[in-house]
């Protein structure tokens, strides 16, 4: 056991001790490294003011940089990993680095306070070679905002220096990183604090005889929602088990009929192996969250938090996915549509979690479709979300499943529209009598992102969608791309 | 006096020239105030607020609290020193709520704390007693009330009842419009720090550095002189730190002098959105008569404000929505009446445009609907409402309008972005999309340029040369990433005819230039850069007489440029000069100062000349929406701006465009929402939807017209350019409208901001359920 976390800070060695385990990293950055350069624009992952890059060895002698919230993490998830902030950026001849001399020549900052962050983000699609075509620029740009530029210069910036090839300090020096990464300790973490303690189990085994002995503990991925209990309500938590280092638990795996997607599989790393299956849910998957978010939470975490208004739920209850619920060393497995009991309460035992997510691959003739419906495109959270999983032969219904995220308490499926079609002839009657199925099986609240009314209006409207899309007329009901 | 280059021969001025703080943004080594070193013994405050809309305070004990933890003080109303109330112009912003509280938010009592998370977990100890009272939450319940924080105002032109009645053609209609949260990344911060006698110095992220100083020093009962206030920079202001830095600062201050140790006080964002002030709501009422043709022959408006709870600036916020709704349109007949209504919500405050936009918004919606109703395309009826220039041509407050341009500008426009080819494309994809419906409008803005409040259009600044030839400039003026401080220091390179790395840049502070106007109402390089060029002409005109006697030329013939001084045929380095002058003991410092001519206005009449010009300019925005769902994108956007002969047109066209996007923002995604109880439930980003990238089209064409140029003496013939942009962004919301036209027949009814869910309903209201 450890109680010290070993990271590189920049190329120095750091290693953290003495301080709770709950610091979130950008605190840790401003006051006990005074490093200043990352900012704090609202403590909830939201901005991107706060982002920094962390690295870990991407497995053949490389370094891969994620952009994360420095706000919301936690920093024993600095353990093992190396942190680059804004600070890090110059070489060490002073130059700036490229997505920073676009920054300037481009004029990408006015006030300048959301500047660190939009360098991070950069400096990771920089490094990730996805390229700078203005789509990919808006989703790595999704979880930075500015209020001053308009984003044009930023975007023309990140066109300058993203798809520029890749030489900097970090890549000259990647081997060497890694191998100093691989070398840092992996023994499991325990942290004893006043304010708290943090255990971080290497293994499955560890783990599920960690929360069986202390099943009140607070478990914790990615913290992309724990995060905001730190900040927002400062809530104490006696004993944290991080997952994050849990050999095992974010597996993908692909077998002949289904994908499993290990609970602590991070949206990011799922979300190839995911959209390769199911291309619209890879479409509703990069709108989910920013990148931060995805490169931190994980599909177990948002399966347990079990939010009536998580994106993936409907997603997964449509595709009728299997969860592996673990407790000791004992597994059992439970369809999804058993597993959400009411509002933010699952089917989980007393310390058992979910290991795993059994998502079925397509077979011929099977469409899923996943709307996603929101105040904002980008990094919203749904007024609606709907996912319509459908089998049609001879224009007839022969199955269908629909199931709804931000309609009642938790997300679920409904019933009563899939029977009034299944079986039914692909018609725009058929169409309508779901609409009206709908209105009877649904009764959703109304809150700031949408009222009563727009709820249930679209999720209606989205059945009709649903049949214009596939069977229905050839006109067009999606919106263009502006990136275009 | 020498003779000035000429104008159009500028050297440094009219160079696009980046931001002087652009390499320490991206490094993240510029400093705010919460990156300032922390001084030994530093404290961190926090803020409790009311949970009740409208009560009446029964009991405070907060002895819980101060035992608590970490905590040093405590303290509310009963021990402010001074006067406990931080209102700008009118009192009725309690620094502490003193038996009533008449907000969802409002500050009750602050404690100081060894750490913020000490400080927050204290306050929550308090136990408080309310007596709770019935609550005002919208304008339509103010309205019935007459529960007004100030009188209603009338401006008045011709007789518009009369007019109305004789006009063939005659509509009549009410819109919603929502406020909207600053969203400055860098919430409200300060830090003060107390020194010898009584004196205080306060670290503020604010726009009025000035206003801080003042009211820290009323609330601490010491004089003007013992406090100084510091801002280096802000992470966006947008107005939001006009008035509403105060609060923070002077609790920062009491605080300090209560305990005798630094303290620092910052916002957490859900705090800052709860407890600080935003755009203010309006409901607006029209009733225009018209001819056939689209003219307006009479108009009566009824502006609506919602000031929430405290005057604030609201009085003038109203007025500039009552000067503004006329926009760039002419009208023969006129009434508007504002009424300024009281709610028990956050107070409503200045914000990007200052009350223009919402005047602004509520004439494109009377225009559009004319053209609605008899069928031409909005543009045409907009172009035959423009103000001529000969004729046509007198404001609503008695004001001739001298620099119109915005028939040459919108010419320009419809060219540039083709707009009558992709109308009629428009109209072909609409005829064959079932589902999807695009649309396109172009809407102007004319927007007047001088503080309506006529004696803050002052300035002061302060230039030092040192005997290397360096220059340190100061000014009233606040940086908040407008690119204000690179515009001024070009100005004083200009006069000195120097590289721009000769002058210095600092932090704006009440010890250097005394009795500032805030950063506000777009005046900051207009009044700065001539109180800066006044101070540098000065020092200058000294220098004259002595590079005369150096360059044996005669004075007149004196230029100063490349960090010479030519003159005689021959030339001098300006240090050369500089190190003689001071051998001569000539003065090499000056405050310069500067107050904007020919400006005048009678209140009680609304009438006069409030505005030293007008800054013009136009935009033509095409969406997409989706029917089914209300959802839409932005799928270009052109905009061409009038920035006059601009001093930075790197800077200026930053600001055109990032005052476009919020001004979109304002009017699509941003959405305020309250509950029933008076709580804004929108208060983090998680909830409140500011644009982000994706929501930017690629296809973005912005330019600053070339025609530009100011008829007034004007710095450099520069024209004004922080707040006009943004109400580029009502061509977004025309846009959408125009989609939702394509839907069926009648009157769309879109009520701001335009969210995919009032789309939907819009959509649904003309069509139809699908």
């Amino acid at each position: 056991m450890r109680e010290e976390i070993h990271l590189l800070l920049g190329h120095e060695p750091r290693v953290i001790a003495g301080v709770a385990p709950t610091t979130t990293v950008l605190e840790w950055l401003r006051t006990h490294e005074y490093a200043c350069g990352t900012k704090e624009g609202c403590a909830e992952g939201d901005c991107g003011a706060c982002t920094v890059a962390l690295g870990e060895p991407d497995g053949v002698g490389g370094v891969r940089y994620r952009p994360v919230n420095a706000c919301i993490l936690l920093v024993p998830a600095l353990d093992g990993r190396q942190l680059l902030t804004v600070e890090h950026m110059r070489a060490a001849d002073g130059a700036l680095h490229p997505v920073q001399r676009a920054l300037v020549e481009r004029h990408g900052s006015q006030c300048g306070f959301c500047t660190p962050g939009f360098v991070m983000s950069l400096f990771a699609q920089y490094h990730s070679r996805r390229g700078a075509a203005r789509g990919e620029i808006n989703e790595a740009l999704a979880g930075n905002l500015c209020r001053c530029t308009g984003y044009r210069p930023i975007a023309d910036a990140a066109a300058d220096s993203c798809a520029a090839p890749l030489g900097d300090q970090f890549s000259a020096t990647a081997a060497d990183t890694a191998a100093h990464l691989t070398a840092l300790p992996t023994t499991p973490l325990d942290i004893g604090h006043a304010e708290g303690r943090y255990l971080a189990p290497r293994t499955l085994a560890e783990l599920g005889a960690l929360y069986a002995a202390h099943s009140t503990a607070t478990l914790v991925a990615g913290a992309t929602d724990v995060g905001l209990w730190v900040t927002k309500e400062r809530r104490a938590m006696p004993l944290v088990i991080g997952l994050d280092r849990v050999a095992g638990l974010s597996d993908i795996a692909v077998t002949d009929t289904a994908l499993r997607i290990g609970a602590g599989a991070l949206y990011e790393d799922a979300l190839a192996t995911l959209a390769a299956n199911w291309p619209e849910l890879g479409v509703m998957l990069r709108r989910l969250g920013s990148r931060q978010i995805r490169n931190r939470g994980t599909i177990g975490g948002n399966l347990g938090i079990a939010s009536p208004i998580g994106d993936m739920a409907p997603a997964l209850l449509a595709l009728d996915a299997t969860l592996t619920l673990r407790h000791g060393d004992t597994e059992r497995e439970l369809p999804l549509r058993e597993f959400f009991l009411g509002y933010r309460r699952t089917a989980l035992g007393l310390g058992e979690f979910i290991a795993s997510i059994a998502v079925p691959r397509p077979a011929p003739g099977e469409t899923l479709r996943v709307y996603k419906v929101s105040k904002r495109f980008e990094e919203d959270i749904s007024a609606v979300c709907a996912a319509f999983w459908l089998r049609v032969e001879d224009r007839m219904v022969r199955d269908l499943r629909v199931a709804f995220g931000g309609m009642a308490a938790t997300p679920l499926r409904v019933p009563g529209v899939e029977a009034a079609l299944i079986g039914q002839s692909w018609t725009r009657e058929t169409v309508a009598r779901g609409m009206a199925a709908m209105d009877a099986a649904l009764h959703p609240i109304g809150d700031m992102r949408a009222s009563t009314r727009y709820r249930s209006t679209v999720a209606r409207n989205l059945l009709l969608r649903l049949w214009l899309e596939t069977g229905g007329q050839p006109a067009r009901t999606r919106l263009l791309d502006n990136a275009a | 006096m020498n003779q000035m280059a000429p104008e159009d021969a500028t050297r440094i001025v009219g160079r696009p020239i980046r931001h002087d703080s652009a390499e320490k943004h991206v490094a993240g080594s510029a400093l705010y105030i919460d990156d300032l070193p922390e001084p030994a013994g530093l404290l961190h405050a926090y803020i409790a607020m009311s949970t009740h809309a409208h009560a009446r305070v029964l009991a405070m004990d907060l002895s819980a609290v101060a035992s608590a933890p970490g905590v040093v003080a405590v303290m509310a109303a009963a021990d402010v020193p001074g006067v406990n109330d931080v209102g700008p112009a009118f009192m009725g912003d309690p620094i502490f709520a003193d038996g009533l509280v008449e907000y969802h938010g409002q500050s009750l009592f602050a404690v100081a704390a060894d750490s913020i998370a000490h400080a927050v977990l204290a306050a929550r100890l308090a136990r408080i007693e309310y007596a709770p009272l019935a609550p005002v939450l919208t304008i339509d319940a103010a309205m019935e009330r007459q529960n007004f924080v100030l009188p209603s105002q009338t401006m008045r032109r011709g007789n518009s009842a009369a007019a109305l009645d004789a006009a063939p053609r005659r509509l009549q209609g009410r819109r919603y419009l929502g406020g909207q949260e600053h969203f400055y990344l860098e919430g409200q911060v300060a830090m003060a720090v107390s020194g010898e006698d009584c004196d205080m110095h306060v670290f503020s992220s604010t726009q009025h550095p000035t206003e801080v100083q003042h009211l820290t020093a009323r609330a601490l009962a010491v004089p003007d002189h013992a406090v100084v206030c510091e801002t280096r920079r802000m992470g966006g202001g947008f107005g939001g730190k006009e008035s509403q830095a105060s609060l923070v600062a002077v609790v920062a201050a009491l605080l300090a002098r209560r305990t005798g140790r630094p303290v620092k006080l910052r916002l957490d964002r859900d705090d800052d959105m709860a407890m600080t002030g935003k755009r203010h709501g309006f409901r607006l009422g029209y009733d225009v008569g018209f001819d056939d043709d689209g003219r307006i022959l009479a108009i009566a408006l009824e502006l609506c404000g919602d000031c929430g709870m405290s005057p604030d600036l609201s009085g003038a916020i109203n007025d500039r929505a009552m000067f503004h709704a006329d926009n760039a349109y002419f009208f023969p007949h006129v009434t508007i009446v504002s009424h300024r209504c009281k709610t028990n919500t956050v107070s409503n405050t200045a914000f990007r445009g200052f009350g223009g936009p919402q005047g602004m918004f509520v004439i494109e919606e009377v225009v559009d609907a004319i053209a609605r109703n008899i069928g031409l395309d909005p543009l045409l009826v907009r172009m035959r409402n423009f103000y001529g220039t000969s004729d046509r041509n007198v404001t609503p407050y008695h004001m001739t309008v001298e620099d119109n341009v915005i028939r040459e500008i919108v010419a320009e426009l419809v060219e540039t972005s083709s707009y009558d080819r992709r109308r009629r494309e428009i109209a072909a994809f609409n005829a064959a999309s079932p589902w999807i419906k695009r649309g396109l409008a172009l809407t102007p803005v004319k927007f007047g340029i001088s503080f309506t409040l006529i004696h803050l259009n002052q300035a002061g600044a302060l230039v030092h040369v040192y005997t290397d030839g360096s220059v340190r400039l100061n000014h009233g003026g606040t940086e908040m990433g407008q690119g204000l401080f690179v515009k001024v220091a070009q100005v004083v390179a200009e006069v000195f005819g120097l590289d721009l790395d000769r002058i210095k840049i600092t932090a704006t502070s009440t010890a250097q230039v005394p009795n500032t106007s805030p950063t506000a109402a777009s005046s900051g390089s207009d009044l700065n850069g001539q109180a800066a060029a006044a101070g540098a002409r000065m020092i200058r005109d000294r220098l004259l007489p002595v590079a005369a006697e150096l360059l044996g030329a005669e004075p007149e013939t004196i230029t100063f440029a490349h960090g010479h001084v030519h003159g005689g045929g021959r030339s001098l380095s300006f240090v050369d000069v500089v190190r003689a002058a001071y051998v001569r003991r000539v003065q090499l410092s000056a405050a310069g100062y500067y107050a904007t001519p020919k400006i005048h206005y009678d209140r009680a009449s609304h009438s006069g000349r409030p505005f030293f010009y007008f800054a013009y300019g136009a935009s033509v925005s095409e969406v997409e929406i989706d029917t089914l769902t209300g959802e839409y994108r932005l799928m270009r956007v052109d905009i061409l701006h009038d920035a006059g002969r601009s001093l930075n047109p790197a800077i200026d066209i930053g600001q055109i465009e990032g005052g476009f996007v919020q001004g979109m923002g304002w009017l699509t995604t941003e959405e305020l929402c309250w509950d029933e109880r008076g709580r804004l439930r929108t208060h983090a980003p998680s909830t409140y939807k500011i644009p982000v990238a994706g929501d930017v089209p690629a296809d973005f064409r912005v330019a600053i017209w070339a025609g530009g140029d100011n008829r007034e003496d004007a710095i450099y013939r520069s024209k004004a350019v922080g707040e006009p942009p943004l109400m580029h962004g009502i061509s977004v919301f025309q846009a959408l409208k125009d989609a939702v036209c394509a839907c069926g027949p009648g009157a769309p009814e879109l009520d701001a901001p335009a969210t995919p869910e009032r789309v939907l309903l819009a959509v649904e209201r003309l069509r139809g359920p699908p």
